[in-house]
């Protein structure tokens, strides 16, 4: 990756954002993966793994609460910050930003159910 | 005298209003705040009438695709799918934007501001790395008395550098290996099934109370909504103001654009990542910057009508030529504009079936053009699918945005008024230099000078948030005290 592109580089393994770390911004992926994983009982538990466009961190700042999960560079990724103050104020202005972070709730939403429904067929 | 019928009476006051808008342009501009008077004088056939909704099937035309246009198709066709409607898009423009040189390119500086680069990537639209030719992450302010960096808050690339069209008109086709910003968009907005019409559009006509569009090859198209993105250098503004006798094309002045060649090598030792804008006493000079890119740099000299001896004045000024390596010549180089832009916002840019958007309406002054450009356009694209393409749907869903940008842009004209002040004032520059090297170096408390300034120089934030920060109580106190400290120790001030 050259002077060419825009965001911050992070290299395999670097973390993006840490669990329990208060956020005011929400990252969106321009290349590269990231993977996502939560420490339950001292245990890191995948959770996905998140692409180019995919997004990240807009739990925190909706929700006003500490980071859900773990994110690091799967590989050398390239991430944009978007901040919370931009974010909600073009949101205020303009509603319709939030059709595309709703539609892409809605998505991840619907794996989860998949998810969910193929664990407990599972179990 | 002549009685006049209702509708004759409003075509005339139509006409009689614009002509004295023409000749009193300053005067005119300010009456569209006044939504109810603008409605009723400047709009001859809107009144009572409904809010012509877009339905399935519905056909609109785009005039011009550069960004405005490509982001209003782009959006127009995204929401029509979200309510299930087959709305059909053409894309009129005959230019190339693979083409290399003037004719795939739109003059313009290149760059994408920081708020935009955030908005578009939260819209699904990330800037691909061949069509960003450099992240930037810092600008270098560069005064008469010195210099100073300006690191992003974040130590993040959040500003992208472009080129509009595939290159400047000396690049060796062969090398080039980069993607072209307006034909991105375009791509994006014919990806959303926007169909692009190579063809110039002649001219236009009223046929069953639809707009009617007769293109050079002789084609004949009606339209439901014709979206007019054709920029202020256009010629074929003028055909839509026989058209639509209430609207006056923005107030604009002459600026100037050139790209030189570096190499790469001397792009990176020389400018890095960093944007250089200077602020230098030069008579009708308000701004200047030069943009790093891949092999080129791009000069940007914006101001009151621009001419050949303040660009030779600026070119040659210690400042600039200690930005260049020494080798490069201060002659301006092949490729080079002198593109208008606009000062001052369009009168009614909207009418039944008509929205101007991007230049053609308004745009944020000196900054942020292509920003404004996603604003107008997503605005317009709102209000005709939502409200209609009426004139009153514009008025009411359009309008208020192109305002708020217009009304914002006359507190830029005011900060760039105290900046040309502050430019011939060795003490403040003085000063200003020496409390942004200290907040630089601090990395730690509010940079609030630093703040101001990025904001100002990236086209960021409001001018409107720009004065409400400059003008709290520990802003003018740390100013006043860090002019009055450089000036009392002049020699440790010009080492900043």
């Amino acid at each position: 990756m050259d002077a060419a592109g825009i965001g911050k580089i992070y290299l395999d393994g670097e973390v993006i954002v840490r669990q329990g770390e208060v956020g005011d911004c929400m990252y969106v992926i321009q290349s590269g993966k990231a993977k996502v994983e939560e420490e339950i009982n001292g245990q890191t538990v995948p959770l996905a793994v998140l692409a180019e466009n995919d997004f990240f961190g807009e739990m925190a700042i909706f929700e006003r609460q500490a980071r859900s999960a773990t994110v690091r560079a799967c590989g050398e990724a390239r991430v944009l910050t978007v901040d919370k103050k931009t974010l909600f104020r073009r949101i205020q202005q303009d509603p319709a930003l939030a059709f595309r972070l709703l539609e892409y709730l809605c998505h991840r939403l619907r794996n989860l159910d998949r998810e969910f429904a193929r664990l407990k067929t599972a179990i | 005298m002549r009685n006049l019928s209702g509708q004759d009476s409003e075509v005339w006051l139509g006409r009689v209003s614009s002509a004295i808008a023409r000749k009193i342009p300053t005067f005119f501009r300010s009456f569209p705040y006044k939504q109810d008077f603008s409605g009723r004088l400047f709009s001859p056939v809107e009144n009572g009438a409904d809010n012509l909704p877009l339905d399935s099937d519905s056909r609109v035309a785009v005039i011009g695709s550069g960004p405005a246009g490509s982001f209003f198709s782009h959006f127009l066709l995204c929401m029509a799918d979200r309510l299930d409607l087959d709305v059909h898009v053409d894309i009129y423009d005959p230019r190339d934007f693979s083409a290399i040189g003037p004719t795939g390119c739109n003059m313009c500086g290149g760059i994408i501001s920081e708020s935009l680069v955030q908005m578009l990537a939260a819209e699904g639209i990330s800037l691909p790395a061949n069509v960003v030719q450099r992240g930037i992450d810092a600008y270098v302010l560069h005064t008469d008395l010195g210099n100073v960096r300006i690191d992003t808050p974040l130590h993040e690339k959040r500003i992208a550098a472009i080129h509009r069209g595939t290159g400047p008109r000396d690049i060796d086709v062969n090398q080039v290996n980069w993607f072209s910003f307006d034909r991105y968009l375009q791509d994006l907005a014919v990806a959303r099934g926007a169909r692009v019409v190579r063809d110039r559009v002649d001219s236009l006509a009223w046929r069953d109370g639809r707009p009617q569009i007769k293109t050079r090859a002789g084609a004949l198209q009606n339209y439901d909504l014709v979206a007019v993105a054709v920029g202020v250098n256009s010629a074929s503004l003028k055909i839509f103001q026989n058209l639509i006798p209430t609207y006056q094309p923005p107030v604009t002045t002459k600026t100037f654009i050139c790209e030189y060649k570096l190499g790469e090598k001397n792009v990176a030792a020389y400018f890095g990542d960093s944007m250089h804008v200077y602020l230098l006493n030069l008579p009708r000079l308000e701004f200047a910057a030069i943009i790093p890119k891949g092999e080129y740099v791009t000069v940007c000299l914006l101001g009151e009508e621009i001419d050949a001896p303040l660009i030779k004045s600026f070119l040659e000024s210690p400042a600039v030529r200690q930005s260049f390596p020494p080798e490069v010549s201060p002659e301006i180089p092949p490729c080079h504009c002198s593109p208008r832009i606009n000062t001052c916002a369009a009168v009614q840019p909207f009418g039944d079936r008509f929205v101007f958007i991007g230049d053609s309406g308004v745009t944020r002054l000196f900054k942020d053009g292509i920003g404004a450009a996603y604003r107008t356009a997503k605005a317009a694209a709102e209000a005709a699918l939502f409200h209609g393409v009426s004139c009153e749907s514009f008025k009411r869903h359009y309008w208020p945005v192109c305002r708020e940008i217009d009304v914002d842009n006359k507190i830029g004209k005011a900060i760039f008024a105290w900046t040309r002040l502050v430019q011939r004032q060795p003490h403040d520059i003085r000063g200003l230099l020496r409390m942004v090297a200290r907040e630089q170096r601090a990395k730690a408390g509010n940079p609030r000078m630093s703040m101001v300034l990025w904001d100002l120089f990236t086209g960021s934030a409001p001018y409107r948030e720009i004065v409400k920060r400059a003008m709290h109580p520990s802003f003018v106190g740390s100013l006043l005290w860090n002019v009055l400290a450089a000036n009392l120790t002049p020699k440790r001030a010009k080492s900043l």
